[in-house]
């Protein structure tokens, strides 16, 4: 970019987000909002905590979110290959498992998963149906947020394995490689390249609906948001809550676009493997 | 000479149309075969069914005796002992081009690497692309790739090749490169099955030549035979198109 470009788009962007500040700025009860969603004061209190108050530190909070996060993002992994694999075996034995897999994804793709969450969370316990309904409400949440998320990325797999042309399959096959072996060594490593957007899309959904969870009663960052602004009618905490999954979730963004540049510029510059 | 792989009267449907009708050939071993015939005329699937990538209707086709249509055969154990090369290179993007060559060797057969590393880069040295073994495959040209691809197949060890106009997709000017890899591998030895549209090739390194029309074997023999003295009005009508 020419120097000239560089200060035009630095003075655009400068004047546009000026105007939006401005706006929100000089709204008729701009003034009232601003107290009650970016109170300096509230920030604070919500950020550290605040135990005399009996008042959750939104920070600790959040690390319910991270672990949960990241917890099921594995398993998520693990759990939706296993049923795009199913779905995509030709095996005759595998039949029946190839239909239920569809329909898994089919059902948990349909349902918004708020109510996967209350059925889990309040079904599973309320049947009384001995060890699988002692179970704590953060088992269930992570439980929910596998079973759905796993459909969805199911279907990413599944496209994924899908965009690797047909000849791939063959050459593999032609080297004798074994149903397993072509599917580790030749599909997924390009699969893969193709499947890293959309499945960040996923995590970062992932991440924001264990906002979700709080439903069932556990204390992550949005219910403590929740609980802070019940007490001290001032809702800042949910501005701290926004901030932290934005810390959490650009950079990962960030992270994996290089990552894809990165491959892309390796591969066209074919240095050493 | 022993025979390393038959069909036997081999018919093959893709819905009504019957696309090999009885195909029966030997291969004798070290024998180098040109299978040459209009485009649909099925060379491609008798190929993918020597190869188990297609199963077959009727007949049967037999590797040093045993039957393949068994359903007791595992068709990959099968696969390491017949090998195909494509038309369209299907080299392995993600993989160097030595990875490409060592793929099978390393994971179907199970052999240790350092050994198979060495054979690989023999093998690489021997098609002049020795130096960028660690090089993906895009960055090569279409004959480069394509050699790459017939030395991953020889890095099997074979018994038989089969090779499915594997310089369709090249530019003319790099044919030739490929087909005297191919020539060099016939005076060496390799049992071969070859479709092709290049007759001339045909005419200087097979053993035989079987003229396939409409998904049956209408004449086969030496090179002299078919070329210069086809029996059959359809060879001689083929012949006359591609000359
Ligand atoms: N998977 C398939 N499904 C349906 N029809 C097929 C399939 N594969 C091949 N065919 C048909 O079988 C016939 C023979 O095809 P094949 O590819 O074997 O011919 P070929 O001799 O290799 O031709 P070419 O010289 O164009 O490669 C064609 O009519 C083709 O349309
Ligand atoms: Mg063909």
């Amino acid at each position: 970019m020419g120097r000239r470009a560089a200060v035009a788009s630095s003075l655009s962007s400068a004047l546009i987000v000026g105007l939006v500040v401005w706006f929100f700025w000089r709204a008729p009860n701009g003034a009232n909002v601003r107290h009650f969603f970016l109170d300096p004061h509230s920030f604070w209190i919500n950020l550290t905590g605040d135990p005399s108050r009996s008042l959750f530190s939104i920070l600790r909070c959040f690390e319910t979110n991270v672990w949960m996060f990241m917890l099921c993002e594995v398993l998520v992994l693990i759990f939706g290959l296993g049923l795009a694999w199913l779905r995509l075996s030709r095996t005759p034995i595998l039949a029946p498992l190839r239909v239920a897999s569809a329909i898994y994804t089919d059902v948990f793709r349909g349902i918004p998963i708020i109510l996967v969450l209350f059925a889990v969370g309040y079904g599973v316990p309320g049947m009384q149906a001995g060890w699988i309904s002692q179970r704590t409400p953060i088992t269930y949440a992570c439980a929910t947020l596998v079973i759905t998320y796993s459909a969805y990325v199911a279907e990413v797999y599944r496209a994924g394995m899908n965009s690797v042309p047909n000849g791939q399959v063959m050459a593999a096959k032609s080297l004798g490689l074994s149903d397993v072996q072509t599917m580790r060594r030749v599909i997924l490593p390009q699969a893969i390249r193709n499947v890293i957007p959309p499945l960040l899309n996923d995590f970062i959904s992932l991440q924001k609906d264990t906002a979700l969870v709080g439903t069932l009663g556990i204390v992550e960052a949005n219910q403590a948001a929740h609980v802070f602004g019940s007490m001290e009618f001032n809702y800042t905490g949910y501005t701290v809550a926004a901030l932290l999954f934005l810390a959490l979730t650009i950079p990962m963004t960030r992270y994996t676009d290089h990552l894809i540049a990165k491959d892309r510029r390796r591969r066209l510059a074919g240095g050493a493997a | 000479m022993s025979t390393v792989i038959s069909a036997q009267n081999v018919r093959k449907r893709f819905g009504d149309h019957e696309v090999l009708r009885g195909i029966s050939v030997d291969l004798a071993e070290h024998e180098v075969v040109c299978l040459i015939g209009a485009s649909g005329s099925g060379k491609s699937t008798l190929l993918r069914c020597l190869n188990l990538l297609e199963t077959i209707d009727e007949g049967d086709i037999v590797f040093r005796g045993q039957s393949l249509t068994d359903a007791r055969i595992d068709p990959n154990l099968v696969r390491r002992h017949i090998s195909i090369v494509f038309q369209a290179f299907n080299l392995f993007p993600h993989l160097s081009v030595l990875d490409n060559v060592m793929l099978g060797p390393v994971r179907a057969l199970g052999r240790p690497r350092d050994e198979v590393k060495a054979e690989a880069m023999q093998l690489l040295e021997r098609i002049g692309l020795a130096q960028r073994a660690l090089e993906f495959p895009d960055r090569l040209s279409g004959g480069q790739q394509q050699r790459v691809a017939i030395v991953r197949s020889l890095a099997m060890k074979p018994d038989v090749l089969l090779l499915d106009e594997v310089t369709s997709a090249l530019d003319p000017t790099l044919v030739g490169e490929v087909l005297d890899l191919l020539t060099d591998l016939a005076r060496g030895g390799t049992t071969m099955l070859i479709a092709t549209h290049e007759m001339n090739f045909a005419r200087n390194v097979a053993d035989r030549v079987i003229f396939l029309h409409d998904g049956e074997i209408v004449e086969s023999g030496t090179p002299q035979q078919i070329f210069d003295q086809p029996r059959d009005a359809a060879t001689a009508a083929f012949l006359s198109r591609v000359n």
